[in-house]
């Protein structure tokens, strides 16, 4: 009687499970399936097509595109892409990490709104607040025609249109993405603990580096992905910052599918930098884990 | 306020000034006399008087909000849903990947995807295309941040209503919703802002005759970015500033009550 | 019983009308146009640049025709490609663009031709231009304005230096290296180099391309950026001495600073066109050829030339504006034949990719 009882239960159970499952993800994967998977699917099966003359795909298998995606051209735009977009990251790491915890420290209606100030900006045009650094930055604009009045310098400093811009305008665009994760984190990480540490004994430095950075961690994980995912894909901050002088993988994408109208060959340029991205997300969320392992249990 | 900060105020007030450098340049651009985006010539508001006769760009706006509001809706709605399963009820490495795949998916493979998705359906293109397609990033968004809250709440008190007899729906709103309400509103609002602005995936999946303001604006900035252009963004910014002040006053209020 | 039979052949008979009207009004296809259909009830969706039109084009027509306009902008060829290549119905009717690339689309057969019969206006058309290398015989395009590309510079700050050839802005002079320009788009960042090697324009070449690559590697070094849009403007700021520029561009400089003058180099240059064409999707075809006759109106096509100080190829239009403009704005008088001395540019086919690569390789150095 007992035993059956608890099967009884186990299939309850059982039930009960497969029905939460299906509320609670059906809704989002089939939404996700539908229009992220089977697009990609397209993507994916674009690769092996061959560019039309002038322009559409035609239905001839081939594997050129892959082997295309291999030369050094492609390999260098990748890697330097992935280094500008981490450097970008970095800095609004550390930027953005001191400025979060300034944050929370701060009373509960002044954290209000200093987020809120940061969010502000998002609600402007992407595009014009990139070039606003235009005119604050060229050889004419503010900054220079400033700098030379009260006789700091006597020629304009050339700011603009290197590498170093582009890494600018994308910590700036991005860097209240790595603000707000990080906030996050840190805002619920209970006092208690840290008040603990510092009564067994640490100084505040040691109680900061094993309190309260492996709690914010899963913050800065997220916020570099935030920051650094975007960073890598954009082709707006390279041509206008950059002055088109910097080549990065967004770029190189959109000019494959707009002006080279060669869409099997961009299909696998996004393909590549699609899967490099998944790498990347699952080694943070091994990283995240493995620091973290014992309170996930 | 600022007396418990110490020397955390240089990176606070530094962070900033830096966000918000452009945007003085901007709203200062936005008066020039003439219409050049990077010289100053004088002092002049008929930008904004061009500006409110713009047909366009009104259009172009009130496109892009109406967008925004239901993708966030839309986006709130699963996303919220798919970080409650996949924290509770479903732990899968796999699943939490794909998941949030649409947020760092390229958004132009995506959006040629997309275009290639509706042409083969033969869907007619207009401001439910670009809906549907922001909601599906904006979604993933929404994910990451409340699945981000749930990893931090532990599971008990689900449990234990679970075990007191209760449904799961009922679970799930009268314990796991209030508990992640921060993380959901944070979510929506991610939202709406990456809604908002965001060109490239509109562009591709929208229809000819319903632009969104980004897309007008990135024809517009053909020749530079002029001053109607800087008013523009002026006046978005002040409306969203003045939003914001009006939520802040409401949100003491109920804070109070 | 009865009741029911006629219930039922009612039905049929009015499924019967149903289905041969629609038969009837369904997409013109193929099937010649009416010239005397209803434009009233045909509404149209126009693809254009921002600026690039009289504001008040589309509430002119409705007056006129009582057809319903709704004007679209893009900002590039590029991106009105993607949407016209992409398949099925991209709710376009007319779609402005540039010559070679109305040339691949209609090699893709996504365009209408051109019913002339419908299109009165085109007798304005100059017969130089009747014969342009990416459509000969204006069969499926017409052209909206035309014009080449040179050098735009301010001659105040050039005293005694006024470029006359292709390698002054690719290999300037030390005080001007880090003060000039040049256009972002593939096929004129290569112009200058091909023309300065003495190659042509629309070759496919890959030793030739190879050797304009180097020399456009050389070149990037003097760069201060490449640019489409705001090169004038840098004129005007004195950020740039020397850019790469269309003609009609560079008169927007002039217009806001006399200094700024416009060359086109010895070695020779590109004829560009802008173009409007017919989408065959469109269902609304009679409406759309009544627009590009309009357009070809000799008042509402010199509205182009005044305000966008481009020429136009309407013989009409530039008698009635050039006068005006010439003395401000020299580059406007080049003459039809002058303009046929240039190299018109026509679509590369499978060319293109490699010059994507090359100005990949190039921009990325």
């Amino acid at each position: 009687m007992a035993q059956v009882l608890v099967r009884a239960e186990r299939d309850a159970v059982k039930r009960r499970a497969l029905l939460a499952r299906t509320i609670f993800l059906l809704p989002g994967l089939s939404y996700i399936t539908i229009f992220m998977l089977i697009p990609l699917g397209f993507i994916f099966f674009y690769t092996f097509l061959t560019r039309g003359t002038y322009g559409g795909v035609e239905y001839i298998f081939t594997l050129e595109n892959y082997t295309r995606a291999l030369d050094s051209l492609y390999i260098q735009i990748l890697i330097e892409s992935i280094l500008i977009a981490a450097s970008a990251t970095l800095l609004a790491l550390l930027i953005g990490f001191p400025a979060a915890y300034a944050i929370t420290k701060l009373s509960s209606n002044w954290q209000n709104i200093f987020l809120l100030l940061i969010v502000l900006p998002f609600w402007t045009n992407f595009l014009i607040r990139t070039y606003a650094w235009i005119v604050l930055l060229n050889t004419q604009g503010f900054l220079n025609k400033g700098l030379i009045n009260i006789g700091v310098i006597d020629q304009p400093l050339e700011l603009l249109y290197k590498p170093g811009a582009v890494i600018l305008g994308l910590l700036y665009a991005y860097l209240p993405l790595m603000i707000l994760p990080i906030y996050s984190a840190l805002v619920r990480i209970d006092p208690a603990m840290r008040e603990a540490a510092i009564n067994l004994g640490a100084s505040p430095a040691q109680a900061f580096r094993q309190v309260t950075l492996p709690l914010a961690l899963p913050g800065v994980l997220v916020g570099s992905i935030f920051v650094f995912v975007p960073s890598v894909g954009n082709f707006i901050v390279p041509e206008l910052l950059g002055g088109g002088k910097t080549v990065m993988v967004g770029n190189l994408i959109r000019d494959q599918f707009l002006k080279a109208r060669d869409w099997p060959f961009g299909s696998v340029l996004a393909i590549c930098m699609v899967v490099m991205l998944l790498l990347l997300f699952f080694i943070q969320a091994r990283v995240n884990k493995s620091v973290l392992g014992e309170k996930n249990g | 306020m600022g007396s418990k900060l110490g020397w955390l105020k240089l990176p606070l007030y530094g962070v900033l000034l830096f966000l918000y450098l452009p945007i003085a340049v901007l709203i200062f651009m936005s008066f020039n006399q003439s219409d050049a985006p990077f010289t100053w010539s004088g002092f002049s508001t008929r930008w904004y008087g061009e500006l409110l006769a713009s047909p366009e760009i009104l259009i172009g706006f009130k496109n892009t909000l109406l967008v925004a509001i239901v993708a966030t809706l839309l986006a709130v709605i699963l996303g919220t849903l798919l970080a409650v399963g996949l924290a509770r009820y479903q732990r899968s490495a796999a699943l939490e990947a794909i998941a949030l795949t649409p947020a760092i998916f390229p958004d132009l493979a995506l959006a040629i995807g997309l275009l290639t998705l509706f042409t083969n359906l033969n869907y007619a293109l207009g401001l439910d295309s670009v809906i549907i397609s922001h909601a599906l990033f904006c979604a993933a968004f929404v994910t990451a941040i409340v699945r981000g809250r749930l990893h931090q709440l532990d599971s008990s008190l689900e449990q234990a209503a679970a075990d007191l007899g209760d449904t799961t729906v009922g679970t799930f709103f009268r314990i796991t919703l209030p508990s992640i309400k921060p993380a959901v509103i944070a979510g929506a609002l991610l939202s709406f802002t990456l809604s908002l602005d965001e060109f490239v995936i509109a562009f591709f999946t929208n229809g000819p005759s319903t632009p969104t303001l980004p897309i007008v604006i990135y024809s517009m900035v053909r020749f530079g970015v002029s001053p109607e252009i800087n008013a523009l963004a002026t006046l978005v910014l002040l409306t969203s500033a003045l939003i914001i002040i009006i939520a802040q006053r409401n949100l003491k209020v109920k804070d109070q009550i | 019983m009865r009741m029911v039979r006629k219930a039922t052949v009612g039905s049929v008979a009015a499924l019967l009308l149903i289905g041969l009207s629609a038969c009837g009004g369904a997409g013109s296809g193929s099937s010649a146009l009416d010239p005397n259909a209803d434009l009233s009830q045909q509404k149209l969706t126009v693809s254009i640049w921002a600026a690039y039109y009289p504001e008040d084009i589309a509430a002119k027509f409705e007056e006129k025709f009582g057809t319903k306009v709704t004007i679209t902008n893009h900002a590039t060829n590029e991106e009105v490609m993607a949407k016209l290549t992409a398949g099925g119905d991209s709710g376009i009717d007319v779609a402005f663009v540039s010559g070679q690339f109305a040339q691949a689309l209609a090699a893709q057969g996504l365009l209408e031709n051109l019913d002339k019969s419908l299109i009165p206006n085109s007798s304005n058309l100059i017969k130089e231009a009747e014969q342009l290398s990416y459509d000969p015989g204006a069969k499926y395009s017409l052209p909206y304005a035309w014009g080449t590309t040179g050098i735009c510079y301010r001659s105040d700050l050039m005293k005694g230096d006024e470029p006359t050839s292709w390698n002054d802005l690719l290999t300037p002079k030390a005080k001007y290296k880090g003060k000039v320009t040049m256009l972002a788009t593939e096929r004129w960042l290569m112009l200058p180099a091909q023309k300065a090697l003495g190659y042509s324009a629309n070759t496919q070449d890959e030793a030739e391309m190879a050797k304009v690559k180097d020399l456009l590697i050389k070149a990037k070094a003097n760069l201060l950026a490449y640019d489409d849009t705001t090169f004038y403007e840098r004129l005007v700021s004195g950020e740039a001495v020397m850019v790469e520029s269309w003609d009609g561009w560079c008169n927007y400089g002039t217009a806001k600073n006399k200094n700024i003058k416009f060359v086109v180099p010895s070695e020779g240059s590109d004829l560009w066109a802008d173009t409007m064409v017919v989408l065959k999707t469109s269902k609304n075809k009679e409406a759309a050829h009544a627009f590009l006759n309009y357009i070809y109106d000799a008042d509402v096509h010199s509205w182009v030339v005044d305000n966008i100080l481009y020429k136009v190829p309407n013989t009409a239009a530039m008698a009635k504006s050039l006068p005006a403009l010439v003395g401000d704005f020299p580059n406007m008088g080049i003459s039809p034949n002058e303009l046929l001395q240039q190299e018109g540019l026509v679509d590369l086919g499978k060319a293109s990719s490699l010059y994507t690569r090359i100005a990949t390789e190039v921009t990325a150095k």
